[in-house]
């Protein structure tokens, strides 16, 4: 059943140095429950077109479709994770996720409790921002959003400012929640591990203009092993598609 | 993966709130108190001593003893409490009508661009006029009453809270409200989880400027024209040249100062634990 999809949408910047095709005929579809990763290089367009199907820029041509119905401005539909966690740095974790909803309803103070398991941080509850790490603080945003049952998450490389070891504690955080939960996610990383450990499908772009160059479907089982020979043969084939990109450029777009 | 998340967990943020009440932290209030008072004693000894030697004459500076002395005298009269209590009004009814309208000014040119176009102007152009120069104004236009004192009070209050709390509406990080249109926040939601806990510091900070610049203006009003009030005793001692009155004068208004502030701060730390800044 597809639960998003995407239709020839394109998105070009005025910019001072003339215009910038930031995306170019991007059609895709996305099925309930799936697990869709999104690689290319710095500039490619990840971010505009995540931006374009959480409602947050309406500036686009083409037609973006969430359960059948338009996509026109931000809803909690569709659950937004930043690269940062952007919490309210005045409210304790618990607020945080609950954020407008009042957490004095026992339903609310409930789930969140539940979330706040989920995401392991218990204890933390009353605990503000700044006495968190950058992982712990990323895992609030998630539980934030997935307070309000989105039909699907997008995350906009929310992993990638922590350090190899918390990103790949994360991953498992992230994919705890997915199984459990069964959330659709589509997930923008720059990172090619990180792409075809999470997904079902990896998506892979490229530049000027910014559009699909192929898409790639994972049939490992989970939990996935890195090291194993079918994970390196898709590392392999995702690599090869980047022949004309080459891997350096990606290892610097990644700012490593 | 426990053992992954064992590591992960900074080693229990949650017990800094049990410091509070060890010893040890006890020692160091009480040594950060110590700190502070020794320059303000060192000062009282050499000033009580100067004027025990006969190093400086009584007249022009009295000792700390003797401003102490009348100091109590004052208090059992009855003159002290009545004169201060006397400023006391006229300040905050001064400060609470300047800052309420402030309050309300600032909100609406941070809400709406329309307003800010329309009024800012102007007001800053108020602003800038020193609140002295206007004094022999008010007192032109309304006597030596209560009115051109609480006017001139509310005038100087008003600035520090207008500004701050303008500053503080425009200063929320446009990343967070990101965050509050994709969770779908109502108007109303953004206003009071979002604005106004963001400008909260600095509305704050106007509010402690502003009791301060109320303070100023009090001494001025009652200097410049009045028959009662703390100002007005320190007016009055100087025609018959009695220093140690005008040292009390002073320290009342030095001390209400102290605490006032001391008052705000308590409540900034309360309101704003949140803030991740630098101590020091
Ligand atoms: N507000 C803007 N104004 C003008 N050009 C923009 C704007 N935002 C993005 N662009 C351009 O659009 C293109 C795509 O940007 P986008 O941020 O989507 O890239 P990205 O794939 O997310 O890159 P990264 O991996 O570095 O985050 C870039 O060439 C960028 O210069
Ligand atoms: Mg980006």
């Amino acid at each position: 059943m597809t639960l998003l999809e995407i239709h020839k949408l394109y998105k070009t910047f005025d910019t001072a140095k003339g215009k910038v095709h930031a995306l170019h005929d991007i059609n895709f579809q996305c099925k309930k429950g799936e697990f869709i990763t999104i690689i290319g290089p710095s500039g490619c367009g990840k971010s505009t077109l995540l931006k374009a199907i959480a409602g947050l820029d309406s500036t686009y041509k083409g037609n973006i479709y969430l359960d059948g119905s338009e996509v026109k401005a931000p809803s909690i539909d569709k659950g937004f994770i930043f690269q940062e966690p952007r919490l309210f740095p005045w409210m304790t974790v618990e607020k945080n996720i609950a954020a407008d909803l009042p957490i004095n309803k026992v339903e609310i103070k409930k789930e969140v409790e539940r979330l706040i398991q989920l995401i392991r941080l218990d204890g933390f509850g009353t605990s503000y921002p700044k006495e968190l790490s950058g992982g712990m603080a990323q895992r609030v945003a998630i539980a934030r959003a997935l307070l309000r049952n989105p039909k699907v998450l997008l995350l906009d490389e929310p992993f990638g400012a922590l350090d190899a070891f918390t990103r790949s504690h994360m991953q498992e955080v992230l994919l705890e929640i997915w199984q459990e939960n069964r959330t659709t996610m589509l997930f923008v990383t720059h990172d090619i591990d990180e792409a075809i450990y999470l997904a079902n499908k990896v998506i892979i772009m490229s530049a000027k203009p910014g559009s699909i160059s192929d898409i790639i479907t994972v049939d490992l089982p989970f939990p996935r092993k890195r090291s194993s020979s079918s994970f390196q043969e898709i590392r392999h084939i995702i690599l090869n598609k980047f022949e004309k990109v080459d891997e350096l450029e990606l290892i610097n777009s990644a700012g490593i | 993966m426990s053992k992954r998340e064992e590591v992960m967990l900074p080693i229990n943020l949650n017990t800094n709130r049990f410091l509070n009440f060890s010893p040890i932290k006890k020692y160091e209030k009480f040594m950060r108190f110590l700190r502070g008072i020794r320059l303000p004693i060192i000062i009282l000894l050499g000033w009580e001593l100067s004027g025990y030697l006969g190093f400086v004459s009584e007249t022009l500076l009295p000792r700390p003893t003797t401003v102490f002395q009348k100091f109590i005298e004052l208090s059992i009269s009855g003159e002290l409490l009545q004169h201060f209590l006397i400023s006391l009004r006229r300040s905050l009814s001064g400060f609470f009508v300047g800052g309420f309208i402030a309050l309300v000014a600032g909100d609406l040119v941070g809400f709406f661009s329309k307003a800010e176009q329309s009024l800012d102007p102007t007001v800053q152009m108020i602003r800038t006029i020193p609140t002295l120069a206007v004094l022999p104004l008010f007192i032109l236009w309304f006597g030596f009453g209560e009115f051109s004192k609480t006017l001139l009070i509310a005038k100087a209050s008003f600035f520090p809270i207008y500004v701050n709390t303008f500053l503080g509406i425009r200063g929320v990080d446009s990343k967070l409200l990101d965050v509050a249109k994709v969770l779908e926040f109502s108007k109303w939601k953004q206003i009071t989880k979002l604005i106004i806990p963001s400008a909260m510091p600095n509305i704050l900070l106007g509010i402690r400027l502003s009791l301060g610049a109320a303070w100023v203006a009090l001494v001025g009003a009652e200097l410049m024209g009045s028959s009662e009030g703390v100002g007005y005793m320190i007016v009055d001692a100087r025609t018959f040249s009695q220093t140690s009155v005008i040292f009390v004068g002073i320290i009342i208004f030095a001390l209400f100062g102290k605490i006032t502030d001391s008052l705000i701060r308590y409540f900034e730390k309360r309101l704003l634990k949140w803030r991740d800044n630098f101590q020091g």
